[in-house]
């Protein structure tokens, strides 16, 4: 009994955020939020312009996140990200490429870089532009690297499921001059990332860049319902600790 | 194109919703799987088979890549072929070790004598980069939360070994470490770990409604 209840709750929980989401989404259609600004997304925006201007070429990383895992959130807000980031800089000379350390994760990605590139000139798709690196993490970092070395690349997005590995990538960026926008869902890519690369995203920030790349309505909803259930779950924290302080719990 | 988009959007839709569901009703009151705990069982049995095949695909995608940086003479073409050489070898090893006990040892001696000191020195390597890293991070960006992070880094780092010729400090060591490991590493641990829930939560929804379609249903 106690276990239906609690995937009854569960049930609730997700169907009320659900519900916000959809709320905030007709919402947002008629008056846009605006956000606060985070530098990574303003730099990557102008970068995305002018690889298309100068003739050289976006390097998404997409780390090895399996998509059958918990971490398969931070895999997939990268996968969108690519999708849109290959759309707005497929009209350049040189197509963006896309690197994993999944094997399903390097195949949706080669699905994403194929519908950006239909989107400004249908057939001019490579399919070699979607790779898998490596299978472990320091060997997908192996396998990233000369594609951030040697194949022009101007701009890095380091975006998705990294351990420590993530900061020979940061730093092979650092030494070509090419801007790198990096975000992780773990912690200690996140520490590693806030040393070693010039645009690091903190926490959920990774999940924003939806909603700062201007991927629909519903990205920017997903942003105000994470705002609403983080004020959710700062009140009840402090009341729990408030209670727990008065001998209630 | 837009039959495969509605069908490719269906699946991901009602697949996704049938495993939400086996995970949230996936056990009866005794403890046993119930109907939908099974189906979410099968259904995850069959993504991991077709990952398995996925990292068939994935690896002809990398002899692709490779084989076409070497007809193109491009930069690092030789490693490229050292690449493409052990790759065959070591998959033929593979296929070998189930009938031949020496390929299966040669096998075991590729990951143990090749793979892991390689790997082991990338970690060493990675230890050099993370400490000019961070000597970097107060010129590239001088903040007080940068200044926080190094400071709080260098203490739990001082706090954890013993220092040349002097030993354990025990303030450092007793005091310090400990009590910013467990209250302010952890509550900002949480935070950011809350943070990330959140974006993952509202990341499957978007997929459950549709509307984030990274499985090449774009057009439909």
């Amino acid at each position: 009994v106690t276990g239906i209840l609690q995937g009854l709750v569960g049930l609730g929980i997700i169907l009320l955020v659900a519900a916000i989401m959809v709320g905030m989404a007709a919402l947002q259609r008629k008056s846009p939020a605006s956000f606060r600004m985070i530098p990574a997304f303003t730099r990557l925006r102008s970068a995305a312009g002018r690889i298309v201007e100068g003739g050289t070429r976006l390097h998404v990383s997409l780390g090895h996140g399996m998509l059958t895992s918990p971490q398969s959130g931070a895999s997939l807000a990268g996968l969108t990200l690519l999708g849109r980031l290959a759309e707005l800089t497929s009209a350049g000379d040189q197509p963006p490429i896309a690197t994993s350390g999944d094997a399903a994760l390097a195949i949706l990605s080669q699905d994403a870089l194929q519908a950006g590139s239909q989107a400004s000139v249908p057939g001019k798709y490579d399919p070699t532009t979607g790779r898998l690196t490596g299978l472990t993490p320091f060997s997908y970092a192996a396998g990233a690297l000369p594609a951030i070395l040697d194949e022009n690349v101007s701009t890095n997005v380091l975006i998705g499921n990294f351990g420590p590995e993530v900061a020979l990538l940061a730093e092979a960026a650092e030494r070509k001059n090419s801007l790198s926008v990096a975000a992780s869902d773990n912690i200690t890519a996140q520490a590693v990332l806030f040393a070693s690369a010039p645009e690091p995203l903190i926490g959920e920030e990774l999940f924003a860049a939806g909603a700062y790349i201007e991927a629909g309505p519903l990205h920017a909803a997903s942003l105000r319902v994470q705002d609403i259930l983080r004020w959710l779950i700062i009140i009840i924290t402090l009341v729990g600790a408030l209670l727990k302080m008065g001998g209630f719990l | 194109v837009k039959f495969k988009g509605f069908l490719t959007t269906t699946c991901a839709i009602v697949f996704g919703a049938l495993v939400l569901a086996g995970t949230l009703f996936g056990h009866n009151a005794d403890g046993t799987l119930s109907l939908l705990g099974e189906l979410q069982q099968l259904i995850l049995n069959v993504a991991v088979i077709l990952a398995g095949f996925a990292v068939l695909v994935g690896i002809l995608n990398l002899l692709l890549v490779h084989l076409k940086k070497v007809r193109l003479k491009q930069k690092g073409a030789g490693y490229s072929i050292i690449l493409i050489v052990t790759l065959v070898a070591t998959f033929l090893l593979g296929l070998l070790a189930h009938y031949i006990p020496m390929a299966a040892s040669l096998f075991s001696d590729t990951f143990q004598f090749i793979q892991l000191p390689v790997e082991k020195s990338l970690m060493a390597l990675l230890a050099v980069t993370l400490a000019y890293a961070s000597m970097r991070l107060l010129r590239r960006n001088l903040s007080l939360v940068s200044v926080i992070f190094l400071v709080t880094a260098l203490l739990i780092m001082a706090g954890m070994a013993p220092w040349p010729f002097l030993g354990d400090e025990p303030f450092l060591s007793g005091v310090i470490r400990p009590w910013m490991t467990r209250i302010p590493v952890v509550a900002g641990a949480r935070g950011i770990l809350l943070g990330v829930a959140l974006g993952t939560l509202t990341t499957g929804l978007r997929i459950l409604f549709g509307s984030d379609r990274p499985y090449g249903g774009k057009d439909g």
